[in-house]
């Protein structure tokens, strides 16, 4: 069977011209990181990774990150739901209300958050009269970080959801099951693996986010720095080795996260070659 | 199913999380200083030095945790509620802005000695090796051969000392003539070959990226640039007449009231004033007052006349309105 | 089976006899007004406390246009560069195995799990005249950093995964038929590509570059480094807003970031609206 695109020429071209177009732009980026970080040997790289604040900064990046993602699974999934499987006014409204994250740039994000919950606004003013303070320690980090993370779990179920039909759903109906058993039985099967990767999106945005954490933060050293933050200041002090073992902290994170969803699609690939 | 041993990992790495990102200090009290981005290294210097000296005249362990940032990113921070206790800045102008909150004694620059400022610097310029173009003092740098790296006035309070240090000289050097000035001022600005959101971005520009041939910063700064970047390629040029630059101290008095650290936020920041801690920033290449730690490093710094904004500017009001404001002269130097 | 789909697919929802609409509707309210919608009212609280002169005459600043022109310039360009690079590699991705695929396809969700900053300081690292790449550019005439060749770069760098992400499962979805009917018609690779496939994947494209360009109008991080800043010529809006924080002008600061957010989300409900349209006339109204 012949398709479009299959003469070997063609196909050799296109593949050495995608692979060389991505080595270039994608590739090298994340070499230079590496190359950097270990510029000055691996002992200097792990004193710089084993350094207190970094380590403080790391444990504060991952308690936001695990923090992030519950929530972002819990609205994603309701959102998905209430949209595909439901049928009422403002639905169209609602799923472009979920863009606003990517509208809105992030240092903007962290000003709103401030403007609101900080000292001098309306809300932050009135928290302050209980002595509850929200900014500039980890529940803002965690605000902001909910705030640019939250569309993408969504994002990833909607069109799934919508694809696939509550078919299935309604039938569970019609047999008498329980909405929650519906819900894992039927339903969740179907989507774990948007879920996951909705999932493994927001854990990346979510360990790398700066712009709107930076506003919130303080950037108080071993309390309130992030992982991103600490490397802008280690960068800021003109040890450049110490802030791109940092980077390439990051970039080890998104890695292993971009090789989890390698692995879960491949997972996914064999399950249904067998089924 | 699958999702089960990920959430039991989860709840792992939530307990596993909090334990790290967990504060690090004990149950003593807390001294927080909110500072400029540059000044981290500086600053774990001298507050090991502190804590040392408060246990032994007080007999009490303290800490002294660190926040860095951008000076007016810093002061905002505060202004939305950051706790901080004192504050140690690189522009007077974000210790006024505190003031007119009210978080910050209204008289603060009286507060402490030299106007509030424990130490202070000058603008300065970094070549390259054996200084090839010859740049000697500001006229130099307004030549048509001439490309310089500084950062942006409008974002960066290094930049707007800059800017203002190059006016200053203008102005003296054509004698108030408001045109000339500005006709200086115009190709000063049109040299520039990048114009970075920070200090450390046009270090980078300069150092690493080989852009332009002068980096203008503060003179504490290209030392400590030549110091990292090594002293046989990069010569530290410090101009006849240039800019005084104060580094402003303050006591954030709600803040340490409501952290019952006022007494220790006081004796911090005279603690700065100290033979000892002069000594410290003097080996950070800034400026210090104490007679003794000036004789040691008075080779360091070679004489030049300051200019003082109060005296030229009108204060730094009356400065950021005119010149850096939107629509300033800033902006109507670099129309088009 | 594919995870990854379109990310405003529009199709004919169901009746309501699943339950949960009321627990699902709730908890999509609750969290839209408390994280979304809340935290707005703080922008345009500040937009309140100007009057529509000042509003105006803030957005309309010289300096600003010129950012505008510079932004909207150079996100168009990268917007389109992602267009063709991205088909090609979910062309590839999609119909080609070979080794190193996975990897291949790995790597095209780097930009968005990398922080901005660190892509902004590596791209300027390699793209300035004594970077590796910039070393290679520069004897051909090429200057990209600090110039709004580094600004477009990137954008595209930042937004690619979106062109590639969205035209992926469409292409995936495409049945075989389609590709023998040209074939069987006699045409060549490029004709049949060009009338039997790309209007397949038209509505994803567009999407796809659509989305990459609201991206890259709000993108910050990594964009100063390699901008060069110099006013009217490579100084992007975000970085306007930025300046008008430095300054304390939350006011400012909260006009010109409300341009781009209406602009962005008129783009953003214009492409879903429009695709929403689109894939009706594609499958006659069926999901």
């Amino acid at each position: 069977m012949q398709r479009i695109g299959d003469a070997p020429a063609v196909r050799r071209g296109l593949i050495l011209a995608a692979v060389a177009l991505s080595a270039l732009f994608l590739l090298l980026p994340l070499v230079a990181i590496f190359a950097q970080a270990f510029a000055q040997g691996m002992a200097v790289f792990w004193t710089n990774v084993s350094n207190e604040y970094t380590v403080a900064a790391i444990g504060l990046t991952l308690f936001i990150t695990v923090l992030t993602i519950p929530v972002c699974l819990v609205f994603g999934v309701a959102l998905a739901w209430l949209v595909t499987r439901f049928q009422f006014p403002g639905r169209r409204v609602l799923q472009t209300l979920i863009d606003i994250p990517f509208a809105v740039s992030p240092v903007v994000a962290g000003l709103i958050y401030l403007l609101l919950y900080g000292r001098n606004g309306w809300l932050g003013g009135l928290l302050d009269g209980y002595d509850i303070q929200l900014m500039f320690a980890w529940p803002g980090i965690l605000m902001v970080t909910i705030f640019v993370t939250c569309p993408f779990v969504a994002r990833e179920l909607i069109p799934l959801m919508q694809a696939q039909g509550s078919r299935e759903e309604e039938a569970a109906v019609t047999l008498g099951a329980p909405g929650w058993t519906i819900f894992r039985r039927v339903t969740l099967p179907n989507i774990r693996w948007a879920l996951l990767y909705g999932v493994i999106l927001t854990n990346a945005r979510a360990v790398g986010e700066f712009g709107a954490v930076s506003v919130v933060s303080g950037a108080i050293r071993g309390q309130t720095n992030t992982l991103p933050l600490h490397l802008e200041q280690l960068y800021q002090d003109y040890n450049t080795v110490g802030a791109f073992a940092s980077a390439a902290l990051l970039a080890l994170i998104a890695l292993l996260t971009l090789a989890a969803k390698a692995g879960l699609e491949w997972r996914a690939a064999r399950q249904e070659a067998h089924a | 199913m699958t999702l089960r041993p990920l959430f039991q990992r989860s709840l792992l790495a939530i307990a596993l999380g909090a334990g790290l990102a967990g504060p690090v200090q004990a149950a003593e009290r807390e001294l927080l200083n909110s500072s400029y981005d540059i000044a981290r290294e500086l600053f774990s210097a001298i507050n090991p030095e502190f804590i040392a000296h408060w246990q032994e005249s007080q007999g009490e362990e303290v800490a002294v945790s660190q926040s860095h940032g951008g000076s007016s990113a810093q002061a905002r921070a505060i202004m939305q509620g950051l706790r901080a206790d004192v504050v140690t800045y690189n522009q007077v102008t974000d210790v006024q802005v505190l003031a007119d909150e009210g978080l910050v004694a209204e008289e603060w620059q009286q507060a402490f000695d030299n106007n509030a400022s424990p130490y202070y610097s000058t603008t300065a310029f970094l070549v390259r090796k054996d200084n090839p173009k010859g740049i000697e003092s500001w006229d130099d740098l307004a030549r048509e051969d001439v490309r310089l790296v500084f950062p942006n006035p409008k974002t960066s309070g290094n930049g707007r000392y800059t800017y203002l240090a190059a006016w200053g000289f203008a102005d003296q050097h054509f004698d108030g003539d408001e045109e000339q000035i500005r006709d200086f001022m115009r190709t000063f600005l049109r040299n520039v070959t990048v114009f970075d959101t920070g200090g450390r971005g046009a270090t980078t520009s300069f150092i690493e990226r080989g852009l332009g041939d002068v980096l203008i910063s503060f003179e504490s700064e290209v030392n400590n640039i030549r110091g990292e970047y090594g002293s046989d390629d990069y010569e530290v040029i410090v101009p006849p007449i240039s800019i005084l630059a104060e580094f402003p101290v303050a006591v954030v008095e709600p803040n340490a009231e409501r952290n019952g650290t006022l007494d220790l936020a006081q004796a911090y920041v005279e603690y700065l004033y100290s033979e000892e801690a002069q000594r410290t920033l003097a080996g950070f290449n800034y400026r210090v007052h104490h007679e003794a730690v000036v004789e040691e490093f008075a080779d360091l710094f070679p004489e030049t006349e300051l200019l003082r904004v109060e005296d030229i500017f009108g204060g730094w009001d009356q400065a950021m309105e005119t010149h850096f404001g939107s629509g300033g002269l800033l902006d109507q130097l670099q129309r088009r | 089976m594919s995870t990854r789909a379109l990310p405003f697919a529009i199709g004919s929802a169901p009746k309501r006899v699943l339950p949960g609409f009321g627990l699902s509707l709730g908890v999509s309210l609750l969290f839209i007004s408390l994280v979304l919608l809340l935290p707005m009212t703080g922008l345009f609280g500040q937009l309140a406390g100007l009057s529509l002169a000042e509003y105006w005459a803030i957005i309309s600043d010289g300096r600003v246009v010129a950012s505008y022109t510079v932004t909207i310039g150079a996100a168009a360009v990268a917007a389109l560069v992602n267009g063709a690079f991205g088909l090609l590699l979910a062309w590839v991705l999609v119909r080609y195995e070979f080794p190193g695929k996975r990897l291949l396809d790995a790597l095209m969700d780097l930009p968005f799990a990398l922080p901005t900053a660190v892509a902004g300081i590596t791209l300027a690292t390699l793209y300035s005249s004594n970077g590796w790449m910039g070393r290679l550019l520069e004897p051909l005439g090429l200057q990209v950093a600090y110039t709004w060749v580094g600004i477009a770069l990137a954008m595209a760098f930042t937004s690619i995964p979106f062109v590639v992400r969205t035209v992926q499962p469409v292409l995936e979805d495409l049945p075989v038929e389609v590709d023998e009917a040209a074939l069987t018609l006699g045409a060549n690779d490029g004709t049949a590509f060009r009338r039997v496939i790309l209007p397949h994947l038209w509505p994803a494209l567009v999407t796809g570059t659509g989305l990459a360009f609201v991206r890259s109008l709000g993108e910050f991080g990594a964009i100063i480094f390699i901008a060069g800043n110099m006013p009217y010529e490579t100084e992007i809006t975000a970085l306007m807003i930025f300046v008008r924080l430095q300054e304390y002008d939350y006011a400012g600061a909260s006009a010109i970031a409300s341009v781009v957010l209406f602009v962005s989300l008129a783009l953003l409900l214009a492409i879903n609206i429009w695709q929403g349209r689109f894939i009706k006339r594609l499958h006659g109204g069926g999901g």
